[in-house]
């Protein structure tokens, strides 16, 4: 993948602006505290809650890439394979094996959806596509509840939550944040590798462009859009575990799909790389701003402030960081 | 088939119909109708479910064991708002004039549907009954003659939460040069206690700093870097709301801010909160307006009433001590107290809002009265008036050991004389801003 100049001129501007900010608020104003190590606990937070967040958007990248449609039911889908693979425990699966069960749910899922909803909507306006979507979202979190219940599940991956303190305790480091970001940084990495060095990678593209076209060079748009989904369902699956264990499986895990949306704006909504970097910014970003800027103007900024970053790179990369310049001829 | 036949056919299935009508119009006529606003489904059900299971047992119990209240039958719908102000406010237009005389209370369980409420139940003249919720100054019965706050507001919460502290320090005198902090849901619910925080940071000279969480508060791990390793407050407490409670206690322990020392409101401290929260959730507190657990005599009835016989609400009776189902129970009782006191004076049938209204004037549910029923220690004694709306607004601070709630301290009596004179001052403002001439309660 080639990197554009002016990617790598942003990037380094938003590291620049990052440390500079802080550090001069911290000059500035007597309120906010300011001191490298712990800057870089902040940092370092920040960057391992971005991974959580890419782990989400990276679902919403897939289904983007193989039909040009932002795929509503992401957080759905997040939240109906969480409360399967607990359901599936409770009923006595052991974890291994209700790991295995909810994969296949998840492509069952993935097949009815193709089969029932988008094989009639081939090549109609994305706009139709992402409404059906919408319907999708609904019928999962009520099917989802009325299979599995709206109690509160707990799922105990024995990852432990304990503060650790690392460089002479100078900066303290979640381990279940480092465990987690671990195994979502694994994925993506695979992820990645997968879809950019394999020929269903490059179905994708063709698919994405134009249904159509894709269609008449031979390529299986069903089977591609059944292959993706069940991906995306696969990721939305790991998404689940790791926010299930650290939230509880509860309906509101449908909700961490508002925080992959201003990765997404950032870093483009065909990139998986830029799923990956736009969350560590995102991430890292969100976390300085409530603590070194949020204090100065009352606090609570960090949900909007993701969305005001994300937005001000679209000032200078309408496309996001990686996104695809889309040019269309009239 | 000819065309008489077919109007033969029409004119038997309207008879047939109109008398089953008419026969239900009879058995509603006996029964006295109660309207449930709860939320079963939603990203908050965790919370609602075991409270709408307390509210429907309770009315199940008095309909099982006594035949209703006066030998009333009660008759409960249920309307699933999923915690959505505009669900909430279809679900009372829908069920107000149900039954014979219509809904005789509405507890709508949620304090935007309370907000959105407030002029209608005036109009509609029915009671609007929040208990931990709502408006504060609803307390003042003067200028909200439909409103009804026992047993405890936000502001007596935040003034219990000072005085347990304090009672930790030992006494309100070591409370000087102390950090208190406030983690708060960025809503107009979580922004409740901070004036009563401040007003008693100034009486008490502690040092507050207040950390709003933006809704749903999915992440807040910077909010507690800069509460444990910045601010490194004394206590903090929280004014949280579903997922939030559960994340905001686990960020807690990630940066090793000691759970004893963290105390929350009643809605952050229901059994659905601390489960997700697993072992971190272990010595942190919560103020509750109920007792907690099981071990009472109400409990015992419902149990064997109810559960014994396949009757209860809840997935099974060993969730009936959950503190979010006794809340329902309370609710439960409050309401049909209400209906008894209406009744005494308007005779035994089913009553309307208005007279009900007229109960919760009046309301005076003593000791007696709690050990009569079997909840004596679980719920306070309330005691109201024309003027008075609360009664003492009691609470008491629970600690979670693990696996359950347990009471660390009795019940705790706010300082009355500020919050009262706090209450009346808002309502007043809020008279004068819908132009409500306050009634006289002399």
């Amino acid at each position: 993948m080639r990197i554009e100049k002016s990617v790598i001129f942003i990037f380094i501007w938003t590291l620049l602006l990052m440390v500079a900010i802080p550090w001069t608020i911290g000059k500035v104003s007597s309120n906010i505290f300011f001191e490298w190590p712990f800057f870089f606990e902040v940092a370092i937070g920040g960057l391992l809650a971005g991974v959580m967040y890419s782990l989400v958007a990276l679902g919403f990248v897939l289904i983007f890439k193989a039909s040009g449609v932002f795929n509503f039911a992401q957080g759905a889908m997040v939240l109906f394979s969480a409360l399967t693979l607990v359901g599936l425990n409770e009923l006595g699966l052991p974890m291994w094996l209700a790991i295995i069960a909810t994969l296949a749910v998840m492509l069952l899922l993935a097949v009815a959806i193709e089969r029932v909803v988008l094989r009639s909507l081939v090549n109609q306006e994305h706009i139709i596509l992402f409404m059906a979507t919408i319907g999708i979202t609904y019928f999962l979190d009520g099917f989802g509840q009325t299979l599995w219940g709206s109690e509160v599940k707990i799922l105990d991956l024995g990852i432990p939550n304990n503060p650790g303190l690392y460089f002479d305790g100078k900066i303290l480091i979640n381990d279940f944040d480092l465990v987690a970001a671990l195994i979502a940084g694994l994925l993506v990495i695979g992820l990645a590798l997968f879809f950019q060095y394999t020929r269903i990678g490059r179905a994708l593209r063709a698919v994405a462009d134009d249904h159509q076209a894709a269609l008449s060079v031979g390529i299986p748009l069903k089977h591609i859009w059944v292959i993706v989904w069940a991906v995306a369902g696969i990721v939305a699956l790991v998404a689940g575990i790791m926010w299930g264990s650290k939230l509880g499986v509860q309906f509101s895990l449908a909700l961490i799909a508002l925080k992959a949306l201003p990765v997404l704006i950032l870093g483009g909504f065909t990139s998986v790389p830029g799923a990956i970097i736009g969350g560590l910014i995102i991430g890292a970003g969100e976390k300085l701003a409530e603590v070194f800027v949020a204090p100065l103007i009352g606090g609570g900024i960090e949900d909007w402030f993701a969305y005001m970053l994300a937005l001000a790179f679209l000032v200078f990369r309408p496309q996001g960081l990686f996104g695809e310049k889309i040019i269309e001829r009239v | 088939m000819t065309i008489k036949r077919i109007k033969t056919s029409i004119i038997a299935a309207a008879v047939i119909s109109g008398s089953l009508v008419g026969s239900s119009a009879t058995l509603a006529m006996e029964s006295q109708f109660i309207g449930s606003l709860v939320y079963r489904t939603g990203p908050y059900a965790p919370g609602g479910i075991p409270w709408a299971d307390g509210f429907a047992d309770y009315i199940e119990l008095l309909n099982a064991r006594d035949g209703g209240i006066n030998g009333v039958k009660l008759e409960l719908e249920e309307c699933d708002t999923a915690y959505n102000t505009d669900k909430g406010v279809e679900c009372y237009e829908r069920l107000k004039n149900k039954g014979s005389t219509g809904m005789p209370a509405v507890m709508p369980l949620s304090t935007g549907i309370t907000y959105a409420l407030l002029d209608r139940v005036v109009a509609d003249k029915i009671p609007l009954i929040t208990s931990g919720y709502g408006r504060a100054d609803a307390a003042d019965g003067r200028v909200f003659p439909y409103g009804f706050v026992p047993p405890a507001t936000y502001w007596g919460g935040a003034d219990i939460a000072i005085n347990y502290i304090a009672s930790q320090e030992g006494g309100y005198g070591n409370l000087k040069g102390k950090k208190i902090a406030l983690v708060y849901h960025d809503s107009a619910y979580g922004k409740e206690p901070i004036n009563t925080l401040k007003a008693l940071a100034a009486q008490h000279g502690y040092e507050f700093s207040e950390f709003p969480v933006p809704h749903p508060g999915l992440e807040q791990k910077a909010t507690w870097l800069k509460i444990g390793r910045q601010l490194r407050p004394d206590y903090v407490l929280m004014w949280g709301w579903g997922v939030m409670n559960a994340t905001a206690i686990k960020e807690a322990a990630a940066v090793g801010f000691p759970r004893e020392k963290f105390i929350g409101v009643w809605w952050s401290g229901n059994d659905a909160d601390m489960v997700p929260a697993g072992d971190a959730a272990k010595g942190y507190k919560s103020l509750q307006f109920n007792g907690v657990g099981s071990d009472f005599g109400v409990h015992k009835q419902i149990k064997s009433e109810l559960y014994a016989k396949g009757k209860g609400s809840a997935k099974s009776a060993e969730n009936t001590g959950e503190v979010a189902y006794n809340r329902g129970l309370q609710s439960a009782f409050i309401l049909t107290e209400a209906l008894r006191t209406a009744m005494a004076e308007f005779g035994n049938k089913p009553v309307t809002g208005e007279q009900v209204a007229w109960a919760m004037d009046r309301l005076d549910i003593t000791d007696a009265r709690l050990k009569e029923v079997g909840a004596d220690g679980l719920f306070d004694p309330i005691k109201l008036s024309c003027a008075d709306h609360l009664g003492k607004g009691r609470a008491k601070v629970t600690q979670w050991d693990g696996s359950q709630w347990v009471a660390i301290s009795d019940w705790i009596e706010p300082n009355s004389e500020m919050l009262r004179s706090m209450y009346e001052e808002s309502a007043a403002a809020y008279a004068k801003e819908k132009g409500i001439t306050p009634r006289d309660c002399k």
